[in-house]
């Protein structure tokens, strides 16, 4: 869309530049350029009318995005309501037992938070250190060539679609684990958070690796001239210089692990347990919007409003971990 | 390129030839000059291709400035960050020759490079203070040589600020980041946290390049107090800074040492055409 505009733009300058080209082959032998450019002042009067409106349509275009996120919200609120007169907030909050599909309806939400927090935690403990060992790695270690060899690598590990991911988990990590650990059953969460963990890396790596980069490299010599090894400048100075943009791509990563669907939909189940062990099957908050959006769910029934009660939930959480990791990276930033 | 190849050998088979001999003489000539902390002899050094530094021959004596001057491009910098072996931080730098230090050659690759630069202590063209508190920069070089204690290193801290005359402008805000401070500030604290270690050597690149004339004062006054305790080698382009506080300079040229004596002579009675040329302004 942008380009779009660039290009009109550049059509009409082509266009005026055009008519400077004729009138100044007709006026001929001497060239006065100041005169010209006065005289193309008044020409001008379209890309000057251009240049008042682009801010104008760049901020409607900018208002999408606030208007679409205050639409969602407005409507996961309305809907919301709607679901908290039929099941006490409290209830909803506190509830062990989620069963939307029984006779007796019970929506406790507490089996889907524990299912989200411990795949992301697993994800999380995969993620976090091979993401920053690698970034380390690559930006403090490896030579140009394996640089420009091994980043591209790792961002194609994160175009890979999750839904591949989630196959992945199901049909070759999970098979894998239970050869080790045969307590472990045919759905879990462990291996869905285990490749999730995978599947983040790059994300972290990628971020990480720029944070680190963008330290100046007087900083490092300053560190070695004092007679410090490159591991010591790298974990006492690097990373600390870099520690707001690590925490930044560490909570983008918490982000991206909360609202993963496919893998563990996929790979975990189905199953509404309020458990810490990580050998059952549990449920997601976003495992279970597809489960209930892709059944039967009347409009209007308690289980369709619960939809959005799970999601505003949802909302809320990546909310509060946008908010943490603003604060944290303020918090600790070392400027330079 | 094939000629270049070709000296570089001859110069390796010479160096190689040379280096018994010159260990008898270094072992030799020690017991008359202790006052010599550095003694390059016949160190040559290329980046890749470029041969920057040629055939340099120098003896810097303890406990005295020396002043290292010459035009952009000369081989100044590169000859002192090859006395901590910074220069290697650069990918595809080779050196020929030796330099002892302490009756050691540095250049000798099972030479330890973070026992040197304990030893050898830097201050960079640019101030460049961790982006921490004043008193994490200075407490930084003892705590990786694994000096923890709270008492010791709260004496460090005041020591080493006091023997940069700063510690009375920072001394009450020793927790606050150091980008906090002045250029001037900065450059100070750089040179009291490269003194937190006691080293025996300070490097200077071009240490007042980046600083208001005030603040050149300051680090000049402190040159002057620190080689009482501490050898200094000082690269700078600023000719009267040499003439100023150095004892001993050496005039590079093209990767080359034109000229080497004390400052007085250099600067009133130089021997060679070139360094009138420079000293007088002619070029550079």
């Amino acid at each position: 869309m942008y380009a779009l505009i660039l290009c009109w733009v550049q059509m009409l300058e082509g266009v005026t530049g055009e008519m400077q080209k004729n009138s100044e082959v007709r006026h001929g032998e001497s060239l006065n350029v100041s005169e010209m450019i006065a005289q193309n002042k008044n020409k001008k009067s379209i890309s000057n009318l251009v240049e008042k409106l682009i801010p104008t349509f760049l901020f409607l275009l900018a208002l999408i995005t606030v208007l679409t996120t205050l639409g969602i919200l407005y409507t996961l609120l309305s809907q919301a309501i709607e679901f908290f007169k039929q099941v006490p907030i409290w209830e909803f909050f506190t509830g062990t037992v989620l069963k939307p599909l029984s006779q007796n309806p019970e929506f406790g939400i507490l089996p889907l938070i524990s299912g989200t927090l411990i795949s992301t935690f697993i994800a999380m403990l995969v993620a976090g250190p091979i993401g920053l060992m690698s970034a380390v790695y690559l930006s403090e270690y490896a030579s140009d060539n394996v640089r420009r060899v091994l980043k591209p690598m790792l961002e194609i590990l994160a175009g890979i679609p999750t839904i591949v991911y989630g196959f992945f988990a199901f049909t070759f990590v999970t098979p894998l684990i239970r050869e080790i650990w045969p307590d472990v059953g045919a759905t879990n969460i462990l291996s869905p958070g285990l490749v999730m963990g995978v599947m983040i890396i790059p994300m972290i790596a990628s971020l990480s690796e720029d944070a680190m980069t963008s330290v100046p490299n007087a900083m490092r010599e300053g560190s070695l001239a004092m007679g410090a090894t490159k591991l010591e400048t790298t974990f006492k100075v690097v990373i600390p210089a870099a520690f707001s943009g690590i925490i930044a791509s560490f909570v983008l990563g918490i982000s991206r692990a909360i609202g993963e669907t496919m893998i563990v939909t996929i790979a975990s189940g189905s199953s509404k347990n309020f458990t810490f062990d990580i050998t059952q099957s549990m449920q997601t908050m976003t495992a279970y919007i597809v489960e209930v959006s892709g059944g039967e769910a009347p409009a209007g029934s308690t289980i369709y409003y619960s939809l959005y009660a799970v999601a505003l939930t949802l909302f809320v959480f990546t909310l509060i971990m946008n908010l943490l990791a603003r604060y944290v990276s303020r918090k600790f930033r070392e400027e330079y | 390129m094939s000629t270049l190849a070709n000296s570089k050998m001859s110069v390796q088979l010479q160096s190689k030839e040379s280096t018994a001999n010159e260990q008898m003489e270094t072992s030799n000539s020690n017991v008359e000059t202790s006052g010599i902390v550095y003694d390059t002899k016949d160190l040559n050094l290329w980046y890749s291709e470029t041969h920057a530094l040629k055939d340099i021959n120098l003896s810097i004596h303890e406990k005295e400035v020396t002043a290292i001057i010459g035009p952009s491009g000369c081989g100044k910098s590169t000859y002192i960050k090859t006395l901590n072996r910074m220069v290697e931080l650069v990918p595809g730098v080779q050196t020929t020759g030796t330099i002892s230090y302490k009756n050691k050659n540095i250049l000798d690759k099972s030479f330890k490079v973070e026992d040197l630069r304990t030893q050898v202590g830097m201050v960079f063209q640019k101030p460049n203070p961790f982006p921490k508190s004043i008193y994490e920069n200075i407490v930084y070089g003892p705590k990786i040589h694994g000096i923890r204690n709270k008492k010791v290193l709260d004496e460090i801290v005041e020591t080493s600020l006091r023997g940069a005359y700063i510690w009375d402008e920072v001394k009450d805000r020793l927790n606050e980041n150091a980008y906090g401070l002045s250029g001037g500030q900065q450059q100070r604290l750089c040179i009291a946290r490269a003194l937190a270690v006691q080293p025996d050597v300070i490097l200077m690149d071009e240490p007042t390049s980046a600083l208001d004339p005030k603040s050149t004062l300051k680090i000049e006054e402190l040159v002057q107090e620190l080689k009482k305790d501490y050898s200094i080698i000082i690269v700078t382009h600023n000719m009267q800074q040499a003439a100023r506080i150095s004892d001993r300079t050496a005039f590079f040229l093209n990767g080359e040492v034109v000229e080497y004596d004390e400052t007085d002579t250099i600067f009133t009675n130089p021997s060679d055409s070139r360094t009138e040329d420079y000293i007088s302004g002619r070029f550079g």
